[in-house]
């Protein structure tokens, strides 16, 4: 099955981006696909490369760039809804890229499910 | 008669739900969420909204947003008709729970019981929640 999700909330101050990592390798170890992650509202405040948590925790932003790499996921991230909150194409993290809201609406046509994952 | 017409080349048409929960101020997924609904209505998708739980409120009547000093978008609401947006469903608990009819309503809609809420839902392709 192919699997589209949207991330609505932003890294650390709540579970969402976690919740849909999890969701999002658990799949592709179960033989389904995710084509796609689109980031929205505060969401996009997963993508920069400018995020340093403690070493003792996990880093958000490179596990999805890890993830994206290892498996050809394309991280979608909401040009309205970054350029609002100060996030360009010169702070993105590997594996991230800046398009429009169509992407998350072809997400909804073309895959078998799309999966929120926000408040 | 929309402002862009879009396509993803494979001619399908899904249902769309877009469920709205949230006070229209206080958090800006009401305002971020109607920029989701125009563009699916400009990819000529089947597209419904439902007002529900506090989301309610985004249709009242005599919004005034001077006071917080944040746009007022409720005018989108009742421009949706101009992107053949027609389909707007209210949740009867969610109205009456907040002392509401739908005389207090910027936009005509279709009141449903739990019920009739619960089928519509399950006809839907693609639900997303804002």
């Amino acid at each position: 099955m192919q699997f589209g999700i949207l991330i609505n909330e932003g890294p650390y101050n709540h579970q969402a981006s976690d919740s849909a990592y999890l969701f999002a390798r658990t799949a592709i170890e179960k033989g389904h696909k995710v084509p796609r992650v689109f980031f929205y509202h505060d969401g996009v405040n997963n993508s920069t490369n400018k995020s340093e948590p403690p070493q003792d925790d996990r880093n958000v932003t490179q596990r999805w760039s890890k993830l994206a790499e290892e498996h050809g996921i394309d991280l979608v991230v909401c040009v309205a809804a970054a350029l609002r909150r100060g996030i360009k194409d010169d702070i993105l993290a590997p594996g991230f890229r800046i398009s429009g809201l169509g992407q998350l609406v072809e997400m909804g046509i073309q895959y078998d499910r799309l999966v929120t994952f926000g408040d | 008669m929309s402002d862009m017409d879009m396509d993803d080349g494979s001619g399908v048409v899904k249902k769309f739900m877009f469920l709205n929960r949230k006070a229209p101020h206080g958090t800006v997924y009401a305002l971020e969420g109607l920029e989701v609904v125009l563009i699916t209505a400009a990819f000529d998708q089947d597209v419904s909204l439902v007002f529900t739980d506090d989301g309610v409120y985004q249709l009242m009547k005599g919004m005034d947003t001077k006071g917080i000093e944040v746009k007022d978008f409720s005018k989108t609401y009742r421009a949706l008709e101009g992107y053949d947006i027609e389909k707007l469903y209210v949740d009867s608990t969610s109205l009456k729970a907040r002392g509401l009819t739908e005389e207090d309503l910027i936009v005509d809609v279709t009141v449903l019981s739990d019920d009739e809420m619960k089928n519509l839902m399950a006809e839907q392709d693609v639900v997303i929640s804002f």
